[in-house]
């Protein structure tokens, strides 16, 4: 029995142990490694957003009036190196550790101390990271792409930066295999896969996604490291090699990527819509199936990363057939959420408004996608902010959207307290609305012709790079609230929460106290329908 | 000359020293869309770029409307009962087949669009373009069948945009203007100079990094790759100044390498380019006196 298994190996008292070295160093439970994931994330977000916040301060008016062009770049490409590795992936893995035993019915994760190995590695990577801000010659600053041959021009920074990005890719599969691990080997009896919540679905597909690509990420830059420092020429035209190679290589690992940035959020809020719109989900296998046509989409569409590239003219034409499909499962899934509230009876709790806001927000990164993916249209917008528009609201009111959702949805589980739900919503009050002032001009910079990672810009994109800048210093103060809602709620609340938090939550998560016991599900839960988040699955 | 020839040829003038000033695709301030440009290509990518945007706009205001219609119909505060269906398969059906049809309906001019812009047969002119940290050059191949004789130029930021783009200089971006246009950032010691209403075939390359070749108002994009020639044409009928920058993140001055092109009639070209012609060819004649002069010493020491 699984069960039996996971839990025969360690301490066998139902307690968490004490003292802090044990507790969390030596951590082998799937939701203090969890927590550990969440916190290091939030840490890396607060990091990646002081990054932008230089970005946006040196944007502020027309000029150069706070750092070398140099040291911006080595803001961009640390800011998305941070945010992308550091707080999104992060986050994710930290609510499937916490979640996805809890949501089969599973005592722990499948692989309890390769959980512990590859959180531990996370901030040991990001500490060689960010080191290479002291180092001469600086920190990486040719985007997170590292497109050579410009990132082979960087100074030592280059090995640290390649280093610290095996690193992160060796946790991200070991993280992938437990979760793949934990989801196809300890379910409980009667948890079938199409009866799983679609959290675990969206994830289960992110997984091999991850064991797909994270590979492909580690040679790329391998190859980088020996063309800097060996030698080689994969990349260098001068010894035979094809700078356009690396591009290759490095999308193909790039767009599973996004998809593994959003995958599960499209779970979280699948998770969360039906909750406070106390409704069944919509069309249940129809959002399985469309993540699983998602991912495999996502392995033939690299090329509309290079459509400016000079590629043949039949892979421009392939690439953009096959990026408009995309739409397709993507638009199925927007459907079922909007109609998953149709003629229900929803309240709106914060982690609901965060849900809604995903959904209309993550549309209009949507829309931007489908016009970038008309490949003479992106002649105009490749390159641009109109692409930093799109990416942000994909990612933050998208990804970050949703795992902000989820943190409200489950923080009263976690904690055993409920948050400040006027806190909440002040904070998603002015995350939405400075999130749009940060990114909705940037739509319009783009469109007018300001390309993206310039430090400095003519006077005809003044007004809205200050608008711009307004909203990114206002959207940034306002996470501290969060931060300030999460602290009160893990340390200082004084409102307990019930085991069913939300009225109209379902799932096994929901049968379990809050804070739920140190052992998950000790013995096997009995499945009941009735419990599960997608009720009528049967017909 | 008649008065009204005369009428018609200052009038004519005016208008093209009008739109050189005014710089008829120039960014402007609180720019909220892309600006159709000035040749076939980029007024096509302006009719797509706003087909998209309209199919989008249509599309936004069924899932928002739903959105909207739905919070505040089925709000429990109103007493709403939820109902406890969760499919429907002929539903489900229709929101996967319209969409295609509407995606189709987007390629198809799309393609057509592609094949078009990759189509550089038929030019009459050829020009390399190479990308350096942080500067252009310039090379005329040939012109109507036969090879320019050496005509070839670096172009790089403006000295004025230059001195004030460094950090901390504390001068005024919004002093530097040209014609009426605050060129900031978007003006050249020397710009690129081609003959209107001739189709032009460019060979994009790059000379270290990879750098990016972009002109808005010509609808052109591409990536400037050492080792690689791509190549993309453009033919512009309205003189004038049109403005772009690189696209393609290039190191530390990627923001100060803009692309400045002039578009001259065709006569005023074919002047400019034999003066060039004949510049160079002095030039070269320089250059192998002076080498000739230096070696002879060196020679005879041997």
């Amino acid at each position: 029995m699984a069960h039996d298994a996971a839990l025969s190996h360690d301490d066998h008292a139902h307690a968490a142990p004490e003292g802090f070295i044990h507790r969390w160093v030596m951590s082998t439970n799937h939701k203090d490694i969890g927590t550990m994931y969440l916190v290091f994330s939030l840490t890396m977000f607060f990091i990646g957003g002081l990054f932008a916040m230089g970005i946006r301060a040196e944007l502020f008016k027309p000029g150069m009036q706070l750092m070398q062009p140099y040291f911006f770049n080595e803001l961009t490409t640390m800011h998305a190196l941070v945010m992308i590795f550091g707080a999104i992936m992060p986050a994710f893995v930290g609510l499937a550790n916490w979640m996805i035993p809890i949501m089969i019915g599973a005592p722990d994760m499948a692989l309890p101390r390769m959980n512990n190995l590859s959180f531990w590695i996370l901030p040991f990577a990001f500490i060689l990271l960010l080191s290479t801000f002291f180092m001469p010659g600086g920190a990486p600053a040719a985007g997170w792409t590292m497109y050579p041959p410009l990132v082979l021009q960087g100074g030592d920074a280059i090995a640290f930066m390649v280093f610290s990005i095996h690193l992160m890719g060796i946790s991200s599969i070991m993280g992938a295999i437990n979760i793949i691990a934990t989801i196809l080997n300890m379910r409980a009896p009667g948890m079938d896969l199409l009866k799983m919540p679609l959290f675990c679905w969206a994830w289960l597909i992110t997984a091999f996604l991850l064991l797909a690509v994270m590979p492909v990420l580690a040679g790329a830059v391998t190859m980088l490291l020996t063309d800097k420092f060996f030698g080689t020429s994969f990349f260098n035209a001068g010894g035979g090699g094809d700078p356009v190679l690396y591009q290759h290589v490095f999308w193909f690992f790039g767009h599973p990527e996004v998809y593994i940035m959003i995958l599960p959020a499209f779970g979280l809020i699948s998770e969360i819509i039906p909750t406070f719109s106390r409704k069944p989900i919509f069309g249940y296998k129809a959002m399985v199936y469309a993540i699983a046509c998602i991912a495999f989409l996502s392995f033939i569409v690299w090329s509309h990363h290079m459509f400016t590239v000079g590629l043949p003219i039949g892979s421009e034409l392939f690439f953009m057939y096959a990026t408009m499909l995309i739409a397709v499962p993507t638009g199925v899934k927007v459907f079922n959420w909007v109609t998953t509230m149709w003629r229900g009876s929803m309240t709106f709790e914060t982690p609901m408004l965060f849900a809604i806001a995903f959904v209309i927000l993550f549309t209009i990164g949507g829309f931007s996608g489908v016009m970038m993916a008309l490949v003479p249209a992106d002649f105009q917008y490749n390159q641009t902010y109109f692409i930093v528009a799109h990416f942000h609201y994909v990612l933050v009111t998208g990804a970050a959207f949703a795992i902000i959702a989820a943190v409200y949805y489950w923080l009263p589980k976690w904690t055993g307290h409920m948050y400040s739900e006027f806190w909440g919503k002040v904070h998603f009050w002015n995350s939405a609305i400075w999130v749009n002032v940060l990114f909705f001009p940037q739509h319009f910079l783009g469109l007018a012709g300001m390309p993206r990672r310039v430090p400095d810009y003519n006077v005809a994109f003044a007004d809205f790079n200050m608008i711009s800048s307004i909203g990114g210093f206002l959207f940034g103060a306002s996470q501290l609230i969060f931060l300030g809602v999460v602290i009160h709620c893990v340390w200082f609340s004084k409102q307990r929460a019930p085991a069913k938090v939300w009225e109209g939550a379902r799932g096994l998560e929901w049968t379990l106290s809050s804070p739920p016991p140190h052992h998950s599900f000790v013995t096997p839960p009995v499945i009941d329908d009735s419990v599960l988040a997608h009720g009528d699955v049967l017909h | 000359m008649s008065v009204s020839r005369f009428l018609r040829q200052t009038g004519a003038a005016a208008l093209a020293l009008m739109a050189s000033a005014s710089g008829l695709a120039d960014p402007v301030p609180w720019q909220l869309n892309l600006n159709p440009g000035v040749t076939s290509e980029s007024r096509e990518i302006y009719a797509l770029h706003m087909a998209a945007f309209w199919v989008c706009v249509g599309i936004g205001v069924v899932v928002f409307g739903a959105m909207i219609i739905a919070m505040v119909r089925f709000r429990k505060s109103r007493g709403a009962v939820p109902a406890n269906w969760s499919h429907n398969t002929k539903l489900e059906f229709l929101w996967t087949l319209v969409p295609v049809l509407i995606l189709i309906g987007l390629a198809t001019p799309a393609t057509r669009i592609v094949m078009d812009q990759y189509d550089t047969t038929g030019t009459d002119m050829t020009i390399k373009v190479t990308g350096y940290q942080w500067k252009w050059r310039y090379d005329y191949v040939d012109y109507q069948g036969k090879p320019v004789n050496k005509v070839g130029f670096m172009s790089k930021l403006a000295a004025d945009s230059n001195r004030i783009r460094q950090t901390g200089s504390g001068l005024d971006p919004w002093s530097v203007s040209d014609h009426g246009f605050k060129d900031y950032l978007l003006n050249v010691d020397k710009p690129l100079v081609i003959p209107a209403g001739v189709k032009i075939r460019f060979l994009v390359t790059g000379g270290d990094v990879i750098h990016g070749f972009w002109v808005p108002p010509f609808g052109v994009k591409k990536d400037a790759i050492p080792g690689i020639v791509n190549d993309v044409w453009v033919k512009v009928d309205q003189p004038g100044i049109y403005r772009g920058q690189c696209h393609v993140l290039c190191g530390q001055d990627h923001g100060f390498m803009p692309i400045v092109v002039n578009v001259v009639p065709k006569a005023q070209f074919e002047s400019w380019l034999a003066a060039q012609e004949a510049q160079s060819k002095l030039d070269q004649a320089a250059r192998t006196a002076q080498v000739g002069a230096s070696a002879t010493p060196t020679l005879a020491q041997h």
